[in-house]
């Protein structure tokens, strides 16, 4: 039958998220509680009932194990707990806020990344080893080469304060302050893309069945549309996974750098202020982001591949 | 065996001639030569089959044909199909030859269909682009095309995807789509190489009836003079980029006159060979294609070498078409 | 097969499929030598200009880090009052100009990047170590035991490591020791996954085979047989991973949860330099520069070493 295969596909892999999910959050887990001091060693040692309070507050007084499973069941009702550091704030409305900022600029990215990286990817393999495919492989590699918290500074100096044209920073949703962090993030990935686009559309390119095809006649314009694109793409669907890990890491630092009140920024800050709950709610629901998107490029990629789709046999 | 009646009538010209037919690849190792200069001439209706070694530049000879020379490889020479000069001609002018006048099917039928695309839209893309048909007569003749070469249910099949297709089915699929728009010309290289013997046999026969019942021309390239015993009406013998022998199927069985033909006949398990004879492999390998020496490329495996094969050896042909390019005078009698 | 001899490049010639390659069958049963394997790679690799450029800089880079510092007359630490975010100037002696706090640009451009190069040398050896150990047991013992262990590092592979490498700085502290081991042991996924493969194929070769018909013990067939023939990806794939380890270890510095005053490194003199970009633009230009110089020429080398012994990705 038509679906049965992906269908099943889907299934399977499903099933095989649940012991990367599981390890996730036991990691998380069990490095926040081995971890020298907690969040409540200030400079001044609190009185011991206040102490003794706050640790029953926060289940802190339990045996370990018993908080690992209260961990897992908040988990699974997607309850992350108050945040240390922000006091009257659950991680869950840390989330709520900062998500969104996140999501827009690394969707945005994504967006951007495809589009560019592919189509450079293939005006260069289709002009192998010309001045276009080396000026286009030049400009990936250094794409790949710079970091993109030395990109961002450049950028700001030359657009924001050296021409003016945009912010420097800050965020209100509007498109001129989106522009400088959306390039950003997405240079890297735009230049990852290229790479591999080239590449696979090479390789197919160099195919039996492109081989038959010029043999059937086809225009070369043909051949490419029909025969050759949908393959050489592949692989980037496949990369699509990563990059969202990727884009995701990346937004930390962006947000960072031109001061976007996004999840990315209340991590770091988190982190160096050993907001455990915040720093393991974000580790979470970051791998959880990741794990679903590589699910769905991986359902996507079996849509996309007749072998997958059609497979009769398990 | 071959059938030396030609089904066309005699005076008519050759519907294929190769002048001097050149093929070089540029490798980071150096020039390697593929091809260095053969000539032959295909009359209408003729099956031809060009047995050689891995590397002795049969499959660049179709390649180069058909325009699909790998990017590094350049090709000199003439290919006079039609009146018209395919090396001369420009990517678009060949388009209009590939898969209409001439098609070709490939060795490796697991990989020479595309897996991303149905049968039926390989198929039909052919007629569409060459005849201007619209989708659903395109489809119709696929669909008689496939029941041709005797694929079963092919209303439903057409609708099926590579990978659900055997390896010998595969190959019938490419030898349908090779003879849609009823070309003049069938190059098949290597067809069965990849099969099982069975099906090998099934698709030499398949070829062997398409043949009866046209009037198409046919190139076979193969290693194996087994496989194109039945079918070829001439055989050309290349070793090392050249062609060495040329006659008539039953010339080259019965009566082989180069010590290279005689070779890869002796490595053939055959049925009629008088028992006590072992199979024999010719010892060494063929020269180096980066730096091929002066002389005869086969001397330093043959048995009949002498000093005059220091010397690039003549191609010594009879008037009945017959040619060997050997020092050896020909229709010396032949030990066996 | 991983590293093809001269008859892969005359495959190259033709589109046919191996078996069937004008050449290569002949020229493969030619003995095989295995020098002349390595010198063929390394004469295509002094062939690739971008590659050879690359190296050479990194050379100069390697010798600047480790001697630069002794050249100037200023020490990294020493607050030079008198030239505070003063520009590049010859006459200061501050080649590079100074930072906020008259620090010398140049030392501590040079003294971050021994920070650098060495974290990016040491994390990839941790994770050099556990990778191929890991990839070579998996791909030895094959079966289940392979089965298991590569689900374990698929497991592994899905989780967001840059997180976690963060997680860890956040627990257990900044220091240098544990950013070598924090950014090896999420490293060596890719290393045990390409190692797994190699030494799945190389362990039917006739050779090891051969071996094990002989009665050779498992870890001496691993250590004498199939260790060496993967020290050709190997070496490409530390090429690669140091630059990608350098870019993790700038990432942390650059927030904050690398490496810690006095100790410095050019991620962390990036985000001082970003601070004052405004006012002294080149505290941030030469690390900066530093930096992705150094990247480039990393991935640069470790295409080119790919290119030199996988030919087969170039036509």
């Amino acid at each position: 039958m038509i679906q049965e295969g992906i269908v099943r596909h889907g299934i399977g892999r499903l099933v095989s998220l649940i012991p990367t999910l599981l390890m996730l959050i036991t990691i998380a887990f069990f490095l926040i509680r081995v971890a020298p001091g907690g969040p409540f060693d200030s400079e001044k040692p609190l009185p011991p009932e206040i102490r003794a309070n706050l640790d029953a507050k926060y289940h802190l007084d339990e045996p370990l194990v018993q908080q690992y499973f209260r961990y897992l069941g908040q988990i699974l009702v997607l309850d992350f707990g108050p945040s240390y550091q922000y006091k009257d704030w659950t991680v869950n409305e840390l989330i709520a806020r900062g998500f969104p900022v996140s999501l827009t600029i690394g969707g945005l990215a994504m967006v951007l990344a495809f589009v560019f990286g592919t189509s450079i990817g293939i005006a260069a393999a289709l002009r192998q080893n010309s001045a276009v495919d080396y000026g286009a492989m030049g400009f990936a590699m250094l794409g790949i080469s710079i970091p993109n918290f030395v990109i961002a500074p450049a950028l700001i100096l030359l657009f924001a304060v050296y021409a003016g044209w945009l912010p420097a920073g800050g965020w209100d949703w509007s498109v001129q302050r989106m522009i400088l962090p959306v390039v950003t993030l997405a240079l890297p990935v735009i230049a990852y893309i290229a790479r591999l686009t080239r590449g696979s559309m090479i390789e197919v390119l160099h195919s039996n069945y492109i081989r038959t095809a010029r043999a059937k006649g086809l225009p070369m314009s043909q051949i490419i549309r029909r025969h050759a694109l949908k393959p050489a793409l592949l692989p980037v669907i496949s990369y699509m996974g990563p990059a969202t890990a990727g884009l995701i890491t990346g937004s930390v630092i962006i947000e960072r750098i031109y001061s976007i009140p996004g999840l990315g920024s209340y991590f770091v800050t988190g982190a160096l202020n050993r907001d455990y709950t915040l720093v393991m709610g974000v580790v979470i629901f970051y791998g959880v982001v990741i794990i679903l998107l590589n699910f769905i490029v991986d359902l996507l990629y079996a849509w996309l591949n007749p072998r997958i789709r059609y497979d009769e046999a398990s | 065996m071959a059938a030396e009646a030609q089904k066309v009538p005699a005076g008519k010209p050759p519907i294929l001639r190769i002048k001097d037919l050149k093929v070089s690849f540029d490798t980071p190792d150096g020039e390697v030569h593929a091809v260095t200069g053969l000539d032959f001439e295909l009359a209408h209706g003729e099956t031809l089959a060009i047995v050689g070694e891995s590397g002795s530049g049969k499959s660049q000879t179709a390649m180069a044909i058909m325009g699909l020379l790998a990017e590094n490889g350049t090709a000199s020479g003439a290919a006079i199909f039609d009146d018209q000069d395919l090396m001369q001609l420009s990517q678009d002018e060949l388009n209009e030859v590939r898969g209409k006048e001439i098609s070709m099917i490939f060795q490796d039928p697991m990989t020479a269909l595309n897996p991303y695309l149905t049968i039926e839209k390989q198929m039909i893309e052919v007629i569409m682009h060459h005849q201007g048909l619209g989708r659903e007569e395109a489809r119709a003749h696929a669909v008689e095309m496939l029941r041709a070469v005797r694929i079963a249910d092919p209303e439903e099949r057409i609708h099926d995807y590579p990978h659900q297709y055997s390896g010998g089915m595969r190959q019938r699929v490419l030898i349908a789509m090779g003879l849609l728009c009823e070309p003049q010309l069938l190059i098949a290289d290597e067809p069965t190489t990849a099969l099982d013997v069975t099906v090998q046999a099934q698709i030499i026969h398949l070829i062997a009836e398409l043949r009866q019942k046209s009037s198409m021309s046919i190139i076979i390239i193969t290693h194996d003079l087994a496989v194109v015993a039945d079918i070829a009406d001439h055989i050309i013998v290349m070793y090392a980029g050249q062609m060495v022998e040329r006659g008539t199927a039953r010339d080259i069985f019965y009566r082989p006159q180069h010590p290279y033909t005689q070779g890869l006949l002796r490595s053939v398990p055959r049925l009629d060979r008088v028992g006590g004879t072992a199979l024999q492999a010719i010892p060494g390998n063929p020269p180096n294609p980066v730096s091929v020496p002066a002389g005869c490329r086969f001397r330093d495996r043959c048995e009949f070498a002498q000093d005059a094969c220091k010397e690039d050896p003549p191609l010594r042909e009879t008037d009945d078409g017959r040619a060997s390019r050997c020092v050896l005078e020909m229709d010396r009698e032949v030990s066996r | 097969m991983q590293l093809p001899p001269k008859e892969t490049l005359l495959a190259m010639a033709a589109t046919e499929t191996a078996d069937d390659d004008p050449f290569a069958a002949a020229l493969a049963q030619e003995p095989v030598r295995g020098r002349s394997l390595w010198s063929d790679a390394w004469h295509r690799l002094l062939k690739n200009r971008a590659a050879v450029t690359s190296g050479v800089i990194m050379i100069v880079m390697v010798l600047m880090v480790i001697f630069g510092p002794m050249l100037s007359e200023w020490s990294g630490d020493y607050t030079d009052w008198d030239h505070t975010a003063a520009p590049p100037s010859l006459e200061t002696g501050h080649w590079f100009g100074t930072d906020a706090v008259g620090r010398d640009i140049f030392v501590r451009t040079l003294e971050g990047g021994r920070i650098s190069l060495l974290v990016g040398v040491v994390a990839t050896l941790v994770s050099l170590i556990i990778g191929v150990s890991y990839g070579a047991i998996a791909g030895y013992y094959g079966g289940s035991t392979d089965k298991l262990m590569m689900r374990i590092v698929d497991i592994i592979y899905a989780l967001p490591f840059m997180f976690f490498v963060i997680l860890l700085m956040v627990v257990f502290g900044r220091n240098i020791l544990l950013i070598f081991v924090a950014i090896g042991a999420v490293n060596w996924l890719d290393m045990a996954r390409i190692v797994r493969g190699q030494t799945l194929g190389l362990k039917n070769t006739e050779y090891v085979e051969a071996a094990r018909a002989c009665g050779v013990g498992h870890w001496a067939i691993i250590r004498r047989h199939i260790v060496p023939n993967l020290i050709g990806v190997v070496m490409v794939y530390v090429t690669l991973t140091i630059p990608q380890v350098i870019l993790v270890e700038s990432f942390l510095s650059f927030l904050g949860l690398g490496v810690q005053e006095p100790m410095s490194s050019w991620g962390a003199l990036v985000n001082d330099g970003a601070q004052d970009m405004e006012s002294a633009p080149w505290t941030l230009a030469f690390p900066a520069a530093f930096l992705t110089i150094t990247l480039y020429c990393f991935n640069y080398i470790g295409d080119g070493m790919r290119d030199a012994l996988d030919p087969k990705d170039k036509s």
